[in-house]
């Protein structure tokens, strides 16, 4: 008896979320560093030679929020499947269809007599027609099939690759002989503005927030969010209280595929004006692990795919300065989710062994 | 003519070894209950560690030992994640598996283009003289007749002795097993650890035998592990079915490879990964089978016809009842 009494002393007094965040955060640096001493590398000179990768002019803080816009729009169309309780591994492959329709239309219509801003706008709405028909066939394969949404992506993901590139090299390709660096660039009046002397348009952030804003309607205001939530917390509950869950789980599907899509069809008008064979730059991944460290929370997203951002700008020229590799960043982005994990198991540890006290009293 | 075809099966068989050894792996992991989705990841870490230990020492079986050694410790995070702290496998694996993967990369910069040893085949004598078996089978490296006797040794263990008797319990009936005095969470700890360090063994086959060397993302496993796990799912967790999804792949792969020159219209870079999209199509037939609308559509067949496609009262077919479910014995 005596020994419980001590262990509630212990566990009355819980440290605050904040505790566990700052300490999953730390515990990620700390593992980074580690990693960064194995490789000969000084971790206080890397971080700050990545700080100043991010922010050390405007063009730069500038680039930061180009990577923002695409990974921001996936993490948020992530967020309605992870409600949902679907694992969309599928999204890269759902950026590619993306942008390879919104190249497709922009191929048909730039000789057309149409004013470039209606092509760039059907550009984008095929995008996401192309990037919500590849979720739907993920969608089909898990709710007709009974393939497990994880392989069903992934393996989508290989034949959008196969396909981007069997496009660049062959029907697409450009005058002469086809090559990685991607199809024909476009006219420079089919390219959405951007503000000069930079590569981030305006239009790309208003979107992100137009985005944002109905998302946050979409998941809490609307019957359709309530219904995903109460799909992904217990699938078979929430059958038997009689939700269509075919019907919502393919919704979600083709709302996530959508907005990756455009995603996607944004990379290609804003970005890099033609297709290129990696033109998700594993963004798709990267939205995964944000919507993850940002528990699904939408604010949240935002700012976790901000800080993804300036991570994955500041390391692009990590091989140049200390002669390391780029994926530095990704090694921090990835241990910040699985310490987070990690914390979070702690803390609910923790929370339970108050409450077993709290009833043993 | 006939030698050459001899010669690629041979081939196939070998590229096949480390594939079969890490879906192997997963078998048993699966079977515990646990999914262990970080395959990919460990893969190219431990190919990745192996070839940098091996051209540190100088030593073949160092190599080989640092995978093992760095998949079962990404096993025994997954683990302790998942059993002991009760975070969701599916969000750790996934983390692990690019977290092991970026990790591969960044460490693997300062390894590139570098050459360490390379392990050659042990003709086996007499055998090798056999007519066909001779060259396919007994002409191999050591790590390919480990993948071959790993097949059967997997079998027995698993349906035909007591601890497999144990695994299979703890992954159908956690609960059951639970009130017969069988320590769940260890077991699933026991058979995580021992799984992923037979996915760590696969990755220095590769770079200490198949494609000797590591060349960053040019060495072409990255995607491999996806493949181990459709394959684990494809062979129906048995590990005859698993070994012979991984020895269909591989086959598909060489015809890849021998016809690319008839189909010249064909980019190379569509028919190398043309065989993972083929797998999971494969996947895909094989699990529609298992869904209800096929159930009541084939209901309709005359009954030897009915008899054939259906799976119902068939073993060992259907994935571990509690696979990816959380235990707690409290």
């Amino acid at each position: 008896m005596a020994v419980k009494e001590k262990k509630i002393g212990f566990a009355k007094r819980l440290p605050s979320s904040a505790v566990f965040s700052i300490a999953s955060t730390v515990g990620a640096l700390l593992f980074t560093s580690f990693i960064l001493w194995m490789a000969g590398a000084q971790p206080g000179l890397t971080f700050e030679k990545i700080l100043a990768g991010a922010f050390g002019d405007s063009v730069k803080i500038a680039n930061g929020l180009v990577v923002w816009v695409p990974l921001s729009l996936t993490a948020g169309a992530l967020i309605i499947t992870f409600t949902a309780g679907l694992w969309n591994l599928g999204i890269e492959g759902q950026i590619m269809l993306g942008a390879i329709a919104a190249t497709g239309t922009l191929r048909v219509l730039q000789n057309s007599l149409l004013s470039p801003v209606l092509i760039i706008l059907f550009a984008c709405l095929m995008g996401m027609v192309g990037g919500a028909l590849w979720a739907a066939l993920t969608g089909i394969l898990r709710l007709f099939g009974g393939v497990s949404e994880i392989f069903a992506g992934v393996g989508l993901n290989f034949v959008a690759t196969a396909l981007s590139l069997w496009l660049i090299f062959d029907p697409w390709k450009r005058p002469g002989v086809g090559s990685m660096s991607g199809t024909e660039p476009f006219d420079e009046r089919l390219w959405l503005a951007t503000i000069p002397g930079y590569r981030l348009s305006l239009w790309s952030l208003v979107l992100v927030v137009v985005v944002f804003i109905g998302l946050f309607i979409l998941l809490k205001k609307t019957r359709f969010g309530i219904q995903i939530k109460a799909i992904g917390k217990n699938l078979e509950a929430a059958r038997l209280m009689g939700i269509q869950t075919r019907k919502q789980m393919m919704a979600a599907m083709l709302l996530c595929g959508g907005l990756a899509g455009l995603a996607g069809a944004l990379q290609v008008v804003a970005v890099y004006h033609r297709l290129i064979p990696s033109i998700s730059s594993g963004y798709g991944f990267l939205a995964m692990l944000v919507a993850m460290l940002a528990n699904n929370n939408l604010m949240l997203a935002l700012l976790v795919a901000y800080l993804f951002a300036i991570l994955n700008i500041g390391g692009i020229q990590l091989p140049i300065v200390l002669h390391l590799d780029s994926t530095l960043s990704g090694v921090l982005q990835t241990a910040l989710v699985l310490f987070f994990l990690i914390m979070n198991g702690v803390k609910q540890h923790l929370t339970e062994r108050k409450e077993r006290n709290r009833h043993a009293e | 003519m006939q030698s050459d075809v001899l010669v690629g099966l041979a081939g196939v068989i070998a590229s096949a070894a480390p594939i079969v050894i890490a879906a192997i792996g997963e078998t048993l992991t699966e079977k515990s209950g646990m999914l262990n989705l970080s395959v990919n990841g460990i893969i190219l870490l431990s190919a990745m560690g192996g070839f940098a230990v091996s051209y540190r020492t100088d030593n073949l079986a160092a190599g080989y030992l640092a995978g093992i050694l760095i998949g079962a410790l990404i096993g025994l995070i997954l683990a302790f994640c998942t059993l002991t702290l009760y975070q969701s496998q599916v969000a750790v694996g996934l983390v692990l598996a690019f977290l092991c993967r970026d990790l591969s990369y960044f460490l693997g910069n300062g390894f590139m283009g570098l050459t360490a040893p390379v392990m050659h085949s042990a003709t086996l004598p007499f055998l090798s003289e056999l007519p066909v078996l001779g060259s396919l089978f007994f002409d191999q490296t050591v790590m390919t007749y480990l993948s071959l006797l790993c097949i059967p040794t997997a079998l027995v263990w698993i349906n035909h002795t007591r601890y497999g008797l144990v695994l299979r319990s703890v992954g159908e009936r956690p609960e059951a097993a639970f009130a017969r005095g069988i320590d769940v969470k260890k077991v699933r700890y026991l058979y995580t650890i021992v799984g992923s360090a037979l996915v760590g063994l696969a990755g220095p086959i590769y770079t200490l035998g198949l494609k000797p060397g590591w060349k960053g993302s040019m060495t072409g496993l990255d995607g491999i592990g996806w493949i181990v796990l459709a394959i684990t799912i494809f062979g129906g967790w048995n590990s005859f079915r698993v070994a012979l999804g991984a020895y269909l792949f591989e086959l598909l792969r060489w015809l890849g490879l021998v016809y690319q020159a008839q189909w010249s219209g064909v980019p190379s870079q569509v028919l190398q990964v043309a065989p993972f999209p083929l797998m999971i199509l494969t996947l895909v037939f094989v699990n529609m089978k298992n869904s209800e609308w096929f159930e009541s559509l084939i209901s309709l067949l005359p009954p030897p016809l009915y008899r054939f496609f259906s799976l119902k009262g068939k073993r060992n077919k259907a994935a571990p009842s509690s696979l990816g479910i959380p235990f707690r014995n409290v």
